[in-house]
């Protein structure tokens, strides 16, 4: 059975073993144009909030 | 007539000196010394750095604006202070040198009612030997510092790319040059944009692509880390960070102080006290940054740049400078109006300031060698200081000398932070992160020190986005055009 793409990286070195590397899922999300849409509306808000706070 | 003289023209500096003048208008004169004839808007830098924008698209001239702003411009860099003026004078002045608009090399006294410096950093490559030296970047590294560095760094990257495309396997390392340095993000930035580059190249098998920093653990940033929301849990920026790392197969090496740089080799210091090299074909390190060297004399004409900057060359304003053990580190330890403590007629914004102390948690090797990032104090912060001290001094000359001081501590203001890798609008990713406050405090927040309903990261599309649009709204807004007050700092 081939290794997974988001498996591939965790036997190169003991750095990657124990560190978090995104699925198949969560890599499609991040480059979903719609969801992507959406999480762009969602982090300007909250960006505004943060530089209003800071002002 | 009130003047106030701004020195600098970098993000704290111009965000100053252009709401000074729209503030004040023309009955009370701005003006600006920067030794530049451009204005860089530096984050951008990091894609001029992989060939993706050219330095032209990320700067412009000041003078046509400040021409527009009704600001006077000298193109020169700012010597010494006297603050009480000298012997011929009771009038606080500045000793400029020139290094253009036909003057370059002669030098001037201008007065001033205000002053805010805002000059930046000095570019310390001659800290690490091999690095560079007093004239700058040295033969061996390539930087991304300024417009032209990153250009110099583009056409590096493009050679290693082709000998790639020869067969030859390229040893690639990115970081800081250090145990000081601050500004990690724009090395963090630029790993990524180089490993995007070689993987669209289709070349990532021919890479060896290392990350080198004096952090002591991924995601310290120069701010101890920090605890984010992402995907409903709070996790700490190390996780976060080293998923990054692992995810591209990009290996890291933290806790590091480059003592020495060579031709295609770098020796270095770890916390722990042991020491190693590495090999390079392309690197990229970031060098610490110092004050400009002022120096300041009162009216008998003694040095007392003692008295007006700290060690490191920065300005003292009011932080609370006392040493104490991290323990008892707290947020109210940082300056609220960036006044200088002696000379109430000066402030300092940006990284001019003098911070009290660093934020990340102080670390030495058993050898005694300091190894721990510096405070980062660029970009929103910047030009959130500016303003506000801008809108102190405006306030000083219009209201008198009791007016109210406006505030802006580091310790209650957040900072958003878009590191992106790519260049097209739909083939890059960014992690897009904000941090609020940017020094932690733990008496308002016991937790993490934050608070993580807006302390929070996340990687995709949109956070390239954002950073695209963030190119040309600063650049549009820095030139001044049309509702440019509207955009937020």
């Amino acid at each position: 059975m081939a290794v997974k793409p988001e498996e591939f990286n965790f036997a190169k070195s003991d750095q990657f073993h124990t560190a978090m590397i995104p699925g198949k899922f969560a890599r499609a999300m991040r480059t979903c144009k719609i969801w992507q849409f959406i999480r762009f509306v969602i982090i300007n808000l909250k960006m505004i909030i943060v530089v209003s706070k800071s002002h | 007539m009130a003047r106030l003289v701004v020195l600098g023209g970098g993000v704290a500096g111009h965000t100053a000196a252009t709401f000074a003048a729209d503030w004040l208008g023309k009955e009370h004169e701005v003006v600006v010394v920067t030794p530049n004839s451009k204005w860089n808007w530096i984050p951008s830098n990091i894609w001029v750095g992989v060939g993706g924008m050219t330095k032209e698209d990320v700067t412009f001239d000041l003078a046509p604006v400040y021409e527009k702003a009704g600001i006077t411009y000298k193109q020169a860099k700012a010597v010494s202070l006297n603050p009480e003026g000298n012997g011929t004078t009771d009038k606080s002045f500045v000793t400029i040198e020139y290094t253009g608009q036909g003057k370059a090399g002669q030098s001037e006294e201008v007065t001033f009612d205000y002053l805010i410096n805002a000059t930046g950093p000095k570019l310390n490559f001659a800290a690490t030997p091999g690095l560079g030296d007093a004239n700058g970047l040295g033969e061996f590294t390539v930087s991304v510092c300024t417009a032209d560095h990153a250009d110099h760094a583009a056409h590096e990257l493009t050679k290693i790319m082709d000998k790639m495309r020869k067969g030859e396997r390229q040893k690639i390392l990115i970081g800081t040059g250090h145990g000081m340095c601050t500004c990690q993000g724009a090395a963090f930035e630029y790993i990524f944009n180089v490993e995007h580059e070689i993987r669209k190249a289709g070349l990532r098998d021919m890479a060896d692509i290392q990350w080198i920093s004096n952090e002591s653990f991924m995601g310290d940033f120069g701010m101890g880390g920090l605890h984010m929301k992402v995907g409903g849990y709070v996790v700490s920026s190390r996780i976060f960070t080293e998923s990054l790392f692992a995810e591209r197969g990009v290996n890291y090496i933290t806790g590091a102080h480059v003592n020495k740089v060579e031709k295609g080799k770098v020796t270095y210091e770890l916390l722990d006290g042991t020491t190693g090299e590495e090999t390079f074909d392309f690197s990229m390190l970031i060098p610490p940054f110092a004050g400009v060297g002022l120096k300041a004399y009162n009216k008998a004409g003694e040095d007392i740049t003692d008295t007006v900057f700290a060690p490191n060359g920065f300005m003292k304003v009011d932080a609370d400078y006392t040493p104490k053990p991290y323990a008892e580190w707290k947020a109210s330890d940082w300056p609220r109006t960036y006044q200088n403590p002696t000379f109430k007629n000066m402030f300092a914004a940006g990284i001019a300031f003098a911070p009290p102390h660093i934020i990340s948690k102080p670390m030495k090797s058993p050898n005694g060698t300091v190894i721990n990032p510096t405070p980062p104090r660029t970009g929103m912060p910047s030009g959130i200081m500016g303003k506000a001290v801008a809108h102190s001094v405006c306030d000083l000359i219009k209201k008198g000398p009791s007016a109210h001081l406006h505030e802006a501590s580091m310790a209650e203001m957040g900072a958003a932070c878009v590191a992106s890798a790519g260049k097209g609008w739909l083939d890059g990713q960014a992690a897009a992160m904000t941090v609020y406050p940017v020094v932690p405090d733990f008496e308002k927040y016991p937790g993490t020190g934050r608070d993580t309903d807006y302390t929070f990261g996340e990687i995709g599309l949109a956070g390239h986005w954002i950073k695209h649009i963030l190119h040309y709204l600063f650049i549009y807004k820095a030139k001044l055009k049309p509702f440019w007050k509207v955009i937020p700092e």
